[in-house]
């Protein structure tokens, strides 16, 4: 197969893949920022924008996606591949979608690399540019932020589709024949996005933010397959480079020759050697720009059902623990994955959520003991305390102190803070569910006592009439002039109506 | 139902897609369409230089939320070729509103190659890729209805997103780079800042019968076949 190849068409080759493949991932990170990307054009070439596309290059994507690669190229059997996840603020994740980059062994040996392979390549970029905005991810990234964030993960090697549940669907993007093999682009993404239970996830690896996060632990470390990454915390300063473009910038210098008759079309290449380029981290920030993240609760009036919740995801998810040594030992042999959280994240702003569980109005609480100090409960000054059948209620263990040791850890569990005090770990996850009207055991009041309780409630003082003050006759007798009133204003109301329509 | 077609007739490749839209959405449904198709049909400004080479410039390109379509798509970072397609988009609306039918039409945007035809005869068009979108518009009763064609709509235009990435993906004919001579056989050289393929744009209204009542031809770009 190469042996078919000139020297230069090779090394032309490789570089393009090579290219093509930071740019891919440029192209899924960027789209998954949450936010519209546009770049200009230029009537004239740049040098350093590959296949004549306004790509950015965020630095730290470049990067990731180097450490992937580890020095290797896209080849037969060796997948690129970019996997999207959705983690909410609960700690619960989900993969959304996972690219790939793959090739086969069919072989194109009659094409011009240095041309159609160059442009194809292009092309292929734009249709990527084009599906990015049309799988179901998008629209979740869009809407990110409070409740959710994206992130997204490199590895080359065997191509992992399990995670994306079942009745996943797959897009083709594209192919482009190479001498050496076929290039194709796909995606694979999730369609049932039933976010699953943290526990399910307590087996898969750490994910890297789409926004600069360099304070995330990894909560998961014991992942033989995966590796953790070294992160460099912004300001943080290693020599100052933290380089998308490691030792060597290539620029592509593309000239295309018109030669008739054969029209034969060649590219001059033009590679600048030894540029090393210095970036500053707050430079990345250019590229962010998402919230805060807040843990808020995603539920909207009663309480919302809280699993039990590993400590690590909050921790995780706030970054207050910093973060992880660098230089670290590269990667073992593939898969090799570099994860890596992206995201700016001001630690103050995340620790002053106060999550506090409110249970809805007129919902019984039970003793005073039990409930409104661990459960925080509105209006616990009007329940009635008569009865106190806390041992008769299997849902109700009283904790041992209200006061969490952050307002958010204890916030995110202030129902399993309840079950600390020695509970045997279960499978099971005990909730101290009430929702609003819910039937409580302690109080002898269900739906219907409380219903026809209060049936009639006696009327407002402020919507009563004193009938002594005012007759009817009185009433009839001031209609005329309330009429006359209205009529004289009756361009008013028109003109108000019509600012209505 | 919509079904798009795809056929060759005298290495001309046909490509057919169908979308039923509300009437507001017709504009940003056609516009994510056409700037899809010329988002993959467009390549930077050539420059010639001596000994028979030539540089390309750089495209750039931008995302378009649809205010009344959920949907976001792509398109090339060039506002003069903006101005070009929402112009014809608009004339294409209106043409809808006016002609009294049950909001029927079909809107084609035709890529084409100049050949020089030598005197008296003028240069003769030959098309080499046609994208036609047939449109329905339909009217809905009430925002519950809107709000779900709006996600449906959005979703429908993913599928033709896909199926147009699919199409251009074939790498089926396309013309041969040309000569400076003959540049602006291939390309429109007109705009400033990118190079899209020859390209026109021209649509029909479709009575209720299903017939073409007028068969509206606009050029929109400045190269026609005017002697």
């Amino acid at each position: 197969m190469d042996s078919d190849l000139s020297p230069q068409d090779k090394k032309d080759l490789d570089k393009f893949i090579k290219f093509f493949a930071l740019k891919t991932v440029q192209v899924i990170v960027q789209a998954r920022l949450g936010e519209k990307i546009s770049t200009c054009s230029s009537s004239s070439p740049t040098g350093s924008d590959w296949f004549n596309l306004a790509i950015k290059d965020i630095p730290e994507v470049t990067h990731e996606a180097k450490k992937a690669l580890a020095g290797q190229l896209p080849g037969i059997g060796r997948s690129m591949c970019v996997e999207i996840s959705l983690k909410t603020s609960e700690g619960d994740s989900m993969e959304l979608e996972t690219w790939c980059l793959e090739m086969n062994e069919k072989c194109d040996k009659d094409i011009k690399v240095s041309y159609t392979v160059y442009n194809r390549l292009s092309l292929l970029l734009k249709s990527l540019l084009a599906i990015t905005r049309v799988t179901p991810a998008y629209k979740l990234s869009r809407k990110q932020g409070h409740d959710y964030v994206i992130l997204y993960r490199i590895y080359f090697g065997d191509v992992q589709l399990t995670g994306l549940g079942e009745g996943f669907q797959t897009v083709r993007v594209g192919i482009v024949g190479t001498p050496i093999g076929t290039i194709t682009l796909s995606c694979a993404y999730r369609t049932n996005l039933a976010l699953m239970s943290s526990r399910q996830f307590e087996r898969t690896g750490p994910i890297m933010g789409i926004i600069i996060d360099h304070f995330v632990e990894r909560p998961f470390t014991n992942m033989a397959h995966m590796h953790p990454c070294s992160y460099r915390a912004p300001g943080e300063d290693e020599g100052g480079t933290y380089a998308g473009i490691e030792d060597s910038q290539e620029v592509c210098t593309t000239s295309f020759s018109t030669s008739p008759p054969s029209q034969l079309l060649g590219i001059i290449c033009t590679c600048l050697q030894k540029c090393v380029c210095c970036f500053d981290l707050t430079e990345v920030a250019k590229y962010v720009s998402l919230p805060n993240q807040m843990v808020v609760p995603g539920k909207e009036g009663g309480v919302p059902q809280m699993p039990a919740q590993p400590t690590h995801g909050t921790a995780a998810e706030h970054g207050r623990i910093p973060s992880c040594p660098t230089g670290q030992s590269p990667q073992p042999a593939p898969p090799t994955s570099c994860s890596s959280k992206v995201k700016t994240v001001s630690p103050s702003d995340a620790l002053e959520t106060t999550f506090t569980r409110k249970v809805g109005a007129f919902v019984n609480k039970p003793t005073t003991q039990a409930t409104t100090t661990s459960l925080d409960l509105p209006f616990a000054a009007f329940a009635p305390r008569a009865y106190d059948l806390q041992e008769n209620d299997p849902m109700v263990h009283p904790p041992p102190s209200p006061a969490p040791s952050s307002p958010l850890q204890g916030s995110l569990h202030s129902n399993t803070s309840s079950h600390s005090g020695g509970q045997p770990q279960d499978d099971f996850v005990m909730v101290d569910f009430k929702p609003a009207f819910s039937k409580d055991d302690l109080l002898p009041m269900d739906l219907g006592t409380f219903y026809r309780e209060f049936q009639n409630p006696p009327q407002l003082a402020s919507l009563s009439i004193d009938v002594s003050a005012q007759s009817m006759a009185e009433d009839l007798d001031s209609l005329p002039e309330k009429l006359a009133i209205y009529e004289k204003n009756i361009d008013e109301f028109d003109a108000f109506v019509d600012t209505l329509q | 139902m919509c079904v798009d077609i795809s056929y060759t007739i005298m290495n001309c490749r046909s490509e057919v897609l169908e979308v039923s839209v509300e009437g507001r959405q017709v504009d940003e449904a056609m516009l994510a369409v056409l700037h899809t198709i010329l988002l993959h049909r467009s390549t930077g400004k050539f420059h010639y230089k001596k000994e028979g080479t030539y540089s390309i410039g750089t495209v750039g390109t931008q995302d378009v939320d649809c205010d009344f379509i959920d949907f976001t798509f792509v398109r090339v970072s060039s506002d003069e070729l903006d101005r070009v397609i929402r112009k014809a988009v608009a004339e294409f609306k209106d043409a809808l509103g006016n002609s009294g039918s049950d909001g029927m039409g079909q809107i084609s945007l035709e890529f084409y190659q100049k050949k020089k035809s030598r005197w008296p005869f003028s240069d003769e068009c030959i098309p080499w890729e046609v994208w036609s979108i047939k449109v329905n518009v339909v009217n809905l009763a009430n925002e519950q209805e809107r709000q779900i064609c709006r996600e449906k709509v959005g979703e429908k235009l993913g599928e033709k997103v896909i199926n147009i990435v699919e199409v251009i993906n074939r790498h089926d004919y396309l013309p041969k780079m040309p000569t400076q001579s003959e540049v602006d056989n291939v390309f429109d050289t007109s705009l400033k800042d990118v190079q899209p393929y020859l390209y026109k744009i021209t649509y029909q209204i479709t009575d209720s019968l299903g017939t073409s009542v007028s068969t509206t031809m606009r050029r929109l770009i400045k190269d026609t076949l005017a002697l």
